[in-house]
């Protein structure tokens, strides 16, 4: 069974239609990129799986569970799938481990010591064990994502959800984000990412999708979308990222 | 006749006992109420907004001075005599729980949205999302004009000694009755309030600063 299936979707804002009949599956332990032009749909789609943006028409299913409007099960869903977005959202008024900690002490009841342990570990395997007491105002943007990514972690998630993680980061900081990023897809995490990295897609996931006006217009493996384009949008969408 | 010496400052003192006391009762009940009122203004349900919005739009539409009435004279027309202080307290709790409503109100929503989505999206439940996330925040935020509008609590319960409560203002009237030395007696009047309103004053404006040095970005 696919890890993310989503069949015919369909969203609109009011009487804009942002998603118009998308469907792709993600099997387990498998890297799968999103790419396209800014307002093509990429982060409604990553919103509607994790339930933030409830959609029309359509099936979404994820880690087992069926997504719909129902908040009691939207959190059973959440419990197994992380999300981190461009802007980190860590809780400012908490410490890195506190941030890391909160979720699975409130939602999963883990006990201190074991939560305790948890945080730890993802810290690091984020690369961050000596920020566990810092304030996340304290940390570069790099750093801040890299916890936001372990905070995510710490739930167990089957499945990660990331949207454009590295899009707000000065260019040397993208490289330790997607370093910890491309170190979970190794691990065998099923990871769905919006990204304007190409080279991350290209070499980092299995399959890659490309998003315009709010349809799947071309997917593939990566290796081969990239190397062969089928349509002009894409062709023009990659050609322009290489300048 | 009597003239102004250590008993009737004394008293004037003591009158501000209740002042401060009248402040306290009032600003943790109208607090209470101003709480649950934030939220439901903020509720997802239309109606719980709709009637909160109402209670908070009616109460800061009125004069204080209004509510005190009402709730001191009309209550004794259907027979039901409520103690000046219960009165008072009563409807100054009123007054401040509408005021407070809107200050945290505002509080709450300077929380950047993104720190719903991500709670919401690490499986918290909207009341943990509260507890966890938004309120220690909201808190920080609300602080600075929360301690202002204490300022203004403390200078708003003189308007209780129309119904025969005898707090700080009333209690120099009194003793100006009885004394005919209005300079002397308001000066010590006004002395305690500043006394009361100037560190809470200070309070306010070194908070704001504190949040505005740790403001993130
Ligand atoms: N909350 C919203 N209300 C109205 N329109 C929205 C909202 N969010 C996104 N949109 C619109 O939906 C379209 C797709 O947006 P988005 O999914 O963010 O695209 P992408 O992530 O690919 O840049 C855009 O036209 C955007 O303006
Ligand atoms: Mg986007």
């Amino acid at each position: 069974m696919p890890a993310v299936l989503i069949e015919d979707v369909h969203k609109s804002y009011g009487s804009l239609e942002v998603l118009k009949g998308v469907s792709l599956a993600v099997e387990p332990g498998q890297v799968v990129a999103l790419i396209g032009r800014s307002g093509s749909g990429k982060s409604t789609l990553l919103r509607c799986i994790n339930g933030l943006e409830a959609f029309q028409s359509g099936r979404i299913e994820v880690a087992g569970h069926a997504v719909d409007q129902d908040q009691k099960r939207l959190r059973e869903l959440r419990k197994d799938v992380g999300i981190v977005f461009q802007s980190y959202n860590l809780f400012p008024h908490l410490t890195v481990g506190q941030n890391i900690m909160l979720s699975p002490r409130i939602t999963k009841n883990v006990p201190q010591a074991e939560a305790l342990a948890l945080a730890k570990d993802v810290l690091a395997q984020v690369g961050l064990s000596d920020k566990f007491d810092s304030y996340p105002d304290n940390l570069s943007g790099g750093q801040q994502q890299r916890v936001a990514i372990a905070r995510s972690l710490a739930m167990k998630p089957k499945v990660m959800l990331f949207d454009e993680v590295t899009s707000a980061l000065d260019p040397e900081l993208t490289g330790e984000v997607l370093l910890v990023m491309e170190k979970l897809a190794r691990d065998g995490m099923t990871m769905l990412l919006v990204t304007h990295e190409m080279n991350f897609a290209r070499t980092v996931a299995n399959t890659t999708v490309f998003m315009h006006q709010g349809k799947i217009w071309e997917s593939g493996s990566s290796a081969q979308l990239f190397a062969e384009p089928q349509t002009p949008e894409l062709r023009n969408f990659v050609g322009a990222g290489r300048h | 006749m009597v003239t102004f010496g250590w008993p009737e400052a004394f008293f004037i003192v003591r009158a501000a006992g209740w002042t401060l006391l009248l402040t306290a009762v009032a600003f943790l009940i109208g607090g209470l109420m101003g709480g649950v009122l934030a939220i439901l203004r903020l509720s997802r349900i239309k109606l719980l907004r709709r009637l909160a919005a109402g209670y908070i739009l009616v109460i800061q539409s009125i004069p204080v001075l209004m509510v005190l009435f009402m709730s001191y004279y009309g209550l004794s027309l259907f027979g039901v005599e409520l103690p000046p202080f219960f009165a008072a307290s009563a409807s100054l709790a009123i007054y401040v729980s509408a005021y407070l409503a809107e200050i945290w109100r505002g509080s709450i929503e300077s929380v950047p949205f993104q720190q719903w989505e991500a709670s919401a999206s690490l499986a918290h439940s909207p009341a943990q999302t509260y507890r966890y996330v938004i309120l220690p925040q909201a808190i920080r935020i609300s602080l600075p004009p929360t301690v202002g509008f204490l300022v203004q609590l403390v200078k708003n319960t003189s308007i209780v000694s129309v119904v025969g409560f005898v707090e700080l203002s009333r209690a120099g009237q009194l003793v100006n009755n009885a004394t005919f030395q209005p300079f002397q007696i308001f000066t010590l009047v006004a002395a305690i309030y500043f006394a009361i309103c100037f560190p809470l004053s200070r309070l306010s404006r070194h908070l704001e600063k504190v949040m505005n040095a740790s403001r993130p970005h």
